[in-house]
């Protein structure tokens, strides 16, 4: 089944960890086997690299800690070797770990030099993105990593029950668009010519984190976002292109778009003020954000929808 | 920002809505009326409190206020009552009812009165899809657009929809009737069995199956009846639709005499 929510806080930064929190906690009974996000904040001159060095089903076997310390070593190495300038780094989980680096170069050389350490899998990189996903429910995740304190100015989220692929940390979305920074998607449905668009893409040079469908969505985006297309229509494209039923969020730095396929099978309700946007799969997830009655509407079939941050 | 509040949603240890069966008995009650604010209150407290007041209390007319959106609320009354909401009640509100009079003062979502048996339920806004999906009996107004599959598998009873209404409305369709005053979009009665379906709008493309009909009287008088039971005053032009019978599904041939004909 699957949740999806997102917000932008037209009036500035706001409380985005807790806030998707709670529309991702309303909407639990949709999918509790892993929660995610994504958070947008004003854009940094530093690159943020959110990445894992172990699947949480991993944690705590024998020499696990010893493992875990030599693929930082390895990560703060090769960082370095590649010219990037380690300004902070830390982990609230012991697997997972958030890095602020200084550096210039290539993203897609830079993220396929550190997934070269065994295990490890980046999750995010941007000067504005950041994405944070692990196994169980959203208060959970938000006690695990701390989330309570972030800000940002947009953001979705994704509760996820398990149907097509594992449970575990590879599968659970946000998916960013590697190699392309701040692009990131959730997604609710199933894409049923995902092994035609892998290919495709994956003739083109791109490489997959993920055996999940929903992956295809962001890089396919990404690369048209590349091309110099427009998000909006970017996504009209992928509205042609992908069979199945779907309905998906992406945001980039600036954007936060929603699509909806022709058979408008999986559902979105979504709530528009002068200073609130607020999009979920259920209205229930809307009113555990805006406290009293607000007038929402369903987006119809083949709808898509941007909105500038 | 303003308006900002946690969430009102409670979970047991395995995730679900907590089970405790007894009614909050908060309403407030006032001879044949009453209250029910729903704030602080659980679907299935909610829904405890309704029919504990509705057949323990005799009480005939139910404001709930504050309903939160919460899901699955009304469902399962067979009884004559009035029902009133203040706000919306979210997905699969009034399911399965037998008598009551609804009025919902807001919009809906998903699958409201799914398998509605009598009575009828009028939302003052808008409905998402699978409104009134294998509705048997009583009538159903949507005075805003309604999703896709609208009326999906009704066997009975009336959906009248004043705005638009989404893809495949009607899909499956095996009896009863549909009144879309807007535009309908694409697989309008697609696979439909019987039942009838109007449509004052454009229609974006017919299902399969689904042919245009001639109106007469005795459709005049039934859309009039309806219209001004529900005071929506004047219906717009429609356009009927109806089943072909040139599916499959009406071919009276066992599959060995098929092979002999064809």
């Amino acid at each position: 089944m699957c949740g999806i929510a997102g917000i932008i806080h037209r009036d500035g930064p706001s409380d985005m960890g807790a806030e998707l929190t709670r529309m991702l906690q309303s909407m639990k009974h949709r999918g509790p086997d892993s929660t995610g996000y994504a958070f947008y904040s004003e854009p940094d001159d530093l690159v943020t690299i959110r990445f894992m060095l172990a699947e949480p089903n991993e944690y705590g076997g024998f020499g696990f800690d010893e493992k875990i310390e030599r693929s930082r070593a390895e990560v703060e190495s090769r960082l370095a070797k590649i010219g990037a300038d380690l300004v902070t780094i830390h982990s609230d989980t012991g697997y997972a770990f958030r890095a602020k680096i200084r550096y210039d170069g290539d993203l897609k050389t830079l993220a396929d030099y550190l997934e070269d350490i065994p295990g490890c899998q980046v999750l995010s990189l941007g000067n504005s993105l950041e994405i944070v996903k692990d196994l169980g429910d959203a208060n959970s995740v938000l006690e695990q990593y701390n989330l309570g304190g972030i800000r940002g100015t947009h953001g979705i989220g994704h509760v996820r029950m398990a149907t097509e692929s594992d449970v575990d940390l590879a599968s659970a979305h946000p998916y960013w668009a590697y190699p392309f920074a701040d692009v990131a998607v959730v997604h609710n449905g199933q894409l049923t010519n995902y092994h035609t668009w892998r290919r495709r893409l994956e003739r083109a040079g791109h490489r997959f984190q993920s055996e999940c469908d929903s992956e295809i969505i962001a890089v396919y985006l990404a690369e048209k976002l590349e091309s110099g297309m427009d998000l909006n229509t970017a996504m009209k494209y992928s509205l042609d292109d992908f069979d199945g039923v779907f309905t998906y969020l992406v945001a980039t730095s600036d954007q936060l778009g929603i699509a909806k396929d022709e058979m408008a099978a999986k559902p979105l309700v979504l709530f528009e003020s002068d200073d609130l946007v607020v999009m979920a799969s259920e209205e229930i997830a809307i009113r555990a954000l805006v406290g009293r009655e607000v007038d929402t509407r369903d987006p119809y079939e083949r709808e898509v929808l941007t909105w500038q941050v | 920002m303003a308006g900002l509040t946690k969430s009102g949603v409670i979970y047991d240890a395995r995730g679900l809505v907590e089970p405790d069966p007894e009614p909050p008995m908060t309403a407030e009650i006032d001879g044949e009326k009453a209250v029910i604010d729903a704030t602080d209150l659980t679907t299935r407290k909610i829904n405890l409190e309704l029919k504990r007041i509705v057949y323990d209390e005799g009480v005939n007319e139910v404001t709930i206020v504050n309903p939160g959106s919460k899901h699955s609320l009304g469902v399962g009354i067979l009884k004559r009552c009035k029902i009133t909401f203040e706000g919306s009640p979210g997905w699969y509100a009034c399911g399965l009812i037998d008598g009551p009079e609804v009025q919902i003062n807001g919009r809906v979502g998903w699958s409201l009165a799914e398998n509605m048996m009598s009575g009828s339920v009028v939302v003052e806004g808008p409905a998402g899809s699978l409104t009134g999906a294998a509705l048997r009996g009583g009538d159903l107004v949507i005075k805003g657009n309604v999703g896709a599959r609208t009326g999906i598998d009704q066997k009975g009873g009336t959906i009248i929809t004043l705005g638009n209404a989404g893809i495949n409305t009607g899909f499956m369709m095996q009896r009863g009737h549909q009144i879309i005053c807007g535009d309908a979009n694409d697989g309008l009665g697609d696979s439909m069995y019987d039942g009838f379906i109007y449509v004052g709008g454009k229609i974006a493309s017919l299902g399969v199956d689904c042919v245009p009909a001639e109106m007469d009287d005795s459709d005049h008088e039934f859309i009039n009846r309806k219209f001004e039971i529900y005071g929506l005053g004047t219906p717009p032009e429609l356009k009927k639709f109806e089943c072909g019978k040139v599916l499959h599904n009406y071919d009276a041939l066992e599959p060995s005499e098929r092979k002999l004909v064809l």
